[in-house]
């Protein structure tokens, strides 16, 4: 059941470091039983002696092999359910592995859920004391850092409340500011900071950067993948427990989200269902995305290059067809929409069967969110009568920059100047 | 790279133990002592409580079986007999009867921290000892009151009430990693107890009985370690003819390995099933 043979250590992952790593996952499996039926009593279990003896496996980690190396910020991502928490929770010390090697140097701190532990009837005082000790510091520590640890958490005035009294912010301060102040080698964070406010969150991520500079190694469980590829220096992606990909942080947001959003990779079928408007003297067959390599995407980085595209069939004879895209983001507004019309001259004349390919290309300063393009071919004029018009057929999610407000992020800088 | 690569390479997985004892002593403490505090909070009396508890439980005892039944007629120091198996028994009983669902009690804490899990049902027994501890100042207080004389053997219940927590400990350790198997533990345990409560000589002495239906008593002295802890303890703290020591009433001093090899059995077989459930308990609870 249990493995408790050290085994030889996995080729290191960070030649370039010499020091050993500080987390070594080497080959780590985990399996839960689910059994059909829950038996709890005795008397079931006599009664039906064999029933019991179905049960699913659920492999929630299955052969992960990664190393961090020492002051590295390590993302693991993947979806709800994808086993990252259960791995969190073996690398916490919480659950025992089925198989593989496991280990982390040095004192860890796991920020899987703030104020585990906290008493609701007792003070902060004595909840601090309490807290710290559960994380490892001893009774003695825990009185040093009292004072580091009330005034992070700025709550000097309401050290003797009972804590049913705080406001769940003011809990969730506490809780950090012991578990930061516990000074832990290497953290474990899983998704905490979902519960703080935006200016707990930022004053979080700036002590976890303060942390890294220290040396201090961070874990970095998350299925957001802006912060991802705003903190991490190395990412794993982790899909039914199976390690997918290891690597740089941005290459893992992509994956990630072709994983996850690549079946909505776009397809139009002839006499695609959906409103369609137009006398379809040509039909658009195809709609997609790509990038600048002209590989079809469904997701795209902040800043990249990349292209719309339709491909078309004409039915009947058209004159210098006028076609055009439009790109819609999730309230519905046109961000962005271009036609040849605008571009450049006439397309010329198009005969019964031809087929046309055509691609806009824009780099994307996009802000993060799901957009849909609307490809369309109108007469020339100003009737703009549709000759086909898909909306919204083919979806973009563009990732990677927090959301600015604005619905675009166009390429910018700032200077100040005193006067 | 071999396997040296990782000198100070700790394994994490959840043990009984843990690997650090300081660490593991700091937490049971800590457990302890909030659960201590916590136990009579928002009560009037506060701490008192743990010295009206089994002072009330004493009152009606013993207003039932010396006016009514009669039971300690002719047992010197009756009233701090009867106190002193009381708080020994309570102990006993608070430390199992709490290790029964201490575990899933904690489950917040097993499921979202690291630290060793016979941390749990050792700050119960160290809760139970703290109470122990005070009531015992009260029956010391009551027992000088009513005339015992202090003597040397009082020191023999050092190693007697560490006996008796060895043994609470085990049961405890025990019960604890198998209720998160089978629920079916707490009536069991309940039922149990309440038969380990008048199988031991709490009420009556074993002398007595021993008088009244001879030959059985040895038996029960033999092979149950309560029964054999009691009677020693009251043969050291009270003394006397009527309250002989252990190895009298059972009949002979080797026979008392048979208690003592329980105790240590008991210990032993808590401690393996704790140990061996350990590194699940987090999952299955």
């Amino acid at each position: 059941m249990t493995s408790t043979t050290s085994q030889p250590a996995p080729p290191t992952a960070s030649p370039q470091s010499s020091a050993p790593p500080a987390v070594v996952v080497h080959h780590v499996d985990k399996a839960f039983k689910l059994p059909h039926q829950q038996y709890h009593t005795l008397k079931e279990r006599v009664l039906h002696p064999f029933r019991s003896s179905t049960f699913d496996v659920l492999q929630a980690v299955d052969d992960v092999t990664f190393e961090v190396a020492e002051g590295e910020f390590f993302g693991i991502v993947g979806r709800n359910g994808s086993g990252k928490s259960t791995l969190l929770k073996c690398l916490a010390g919480i659950y025992d592995v089925d198989a593989g090697d496991l280990h982390v140097r040095g004192r860890l701190s796991p920020f899987i859920e703030l104020g585990v532990g906290f008493n609701m009837d007792l003070t902060a005082r004595d909840n601090v004391m309490i807290n710290a000790i559960m994380l490892g510091l001893t009774p003695r520590q825990a009185r040093e850092r009292f004072d580091a640890i009330i005034a992070f958490a700025e709550l000097e005035d309401f050290l003797d409340l009972k804590l049913k009294n705080y406001s769940s912010g003011m809990t969730v301060r506490l809780a950090f500011s012991v578990a930061i102040q516990v000074d832990a080698e290497v953290l474990l964070i899983d998704e905490v900071l979902a519960v703080g406010d935006v200016s707990f969150q930022q004053k979080c991520f700036a002590e976890f950067h303060r942390l890294k500079d220290a040396g201090r190694t961070i874990l970095f469980v998350t299925h957001d993948m802006s912060a991802v590829e705003r903190f991490c220096d190395r990412a794993v992606l982790i899909e039914r427990g199976k390690m997918v990909d290891i690597g740089e942080p941005t290459a893992i947001a992509r994956r990630y989200n072709e994983i996850n959003f690549g079946r909505v990779v776009p397809h139009l079928g002839p006499g695609g269902d959906g409103e369609r408007f137009g006398d379809r003297s040509a039909e658009i067959a195809d709609t997609w995305f790509e990038d600048e390599d002209g590989k079809r995407i469904a997701e795209l980085g902040h800043g990249h290059p990349c292209r719309v595209c339709l491909e078309a069939v004409f039915h009947e004879q058209v004159e210098d067809p006028v076609f055009g895209f439009a790109l819609r983001n999730e309230a519905g507004t046109a961000v962005f929409a271009s036609t040849t019309d605008l571009q450049g001259g006439p397309t010329g004349t198009f005969a019964r069967g031809d087929r046309v390919v055509v691609k806009l290309e824009f780099l994307n300063w996009l802000v993060a969110g799901t957009y849909s393009a609307t490809p369309s071919i109108t007469r020339a004029g100003l009737g703009a009568d549709a000759v086909d018009l898909c909306p919204d057929v083919v979806e973009l999610i563009v990732h990677g920059w927090f959301p600015t407000g604005g619905v675009t992020n166009l390429p910018h800088s700032f200077e100040l100047e005193r006067a | 790279m071999s396997a040296t690569a990782h000198p100070n390479a700790r394994r994490y997985g959840p043990s009984a133990f843990g690997d650090d004892l300081r660490r593991f002593w700091n937490l049971t403490v800590t457990l302890a002592v909030t659960e201590f505090k916590l136990r009579y909070f928002g009560s009037v009396l506060g701490y008192l409580w743990s010295l009206v508890r089994p002072l009330l439980f004493f009152g009606v005892l013993y207003l039932f079986f010396t006016k009514a039944l009669k039971v300690g007629k002719g047992i010197p120091h009756y009233p701090v007999y009867l106190l002193t198996s009381i708080i020994l028994w309570t102990f006993f009983l608070e430390t199992t009867s709490g290790c029964v669902q201490c575990l899933l009690a904690r489950e917040g804490l097993l499921r979202k921290m690291r630290f060793p899990r016979l941390v749990v049902p050792l700050a119960v027994a160290l809760t139970a000892a703290f109470n122990l501890v005070m009531n015992f100042i009260a029956v010391l207080v009551f027992a000088l009151a009513t005339g015992v004389e202090p003597r040397w053997s009082w020191l023999e219940l050092l190693p007697l009430i560490a006996l008796l927590a060895t043994l609470a400990v085990g049961v405890g350790m025990l019960l604890s990693a198998l209720y998160v198997r089978f629920r079916d533990i707490q009536p069991i345990w309940d039922v149990t107890s309440q038969i380990l409560f008048y199988g031991s000589p709490i009420i009556y002495v074993a002398a007595t009985y021993n008088s009244a239906k001879a030959g059985l008593e040895p038996v029960a002295v033999t092979f149950n370690p309560i029964a054999t802890l009691l009677t020693q303890v009251a043969h050291a703290f009270i003394g006397g003819a009527k309250l002989p020591s252990a190895a009298t009433a059972a009949g002979g001093t080797a026979r008392l390995l048979i208690p003592l090899a329980i105790v240590a059995g008991t210990f032993a077989l808590g401690l393996w099933v704790f140990h061996r459930e350990a590194p699940r308990i987090a999952e299955r609870l």
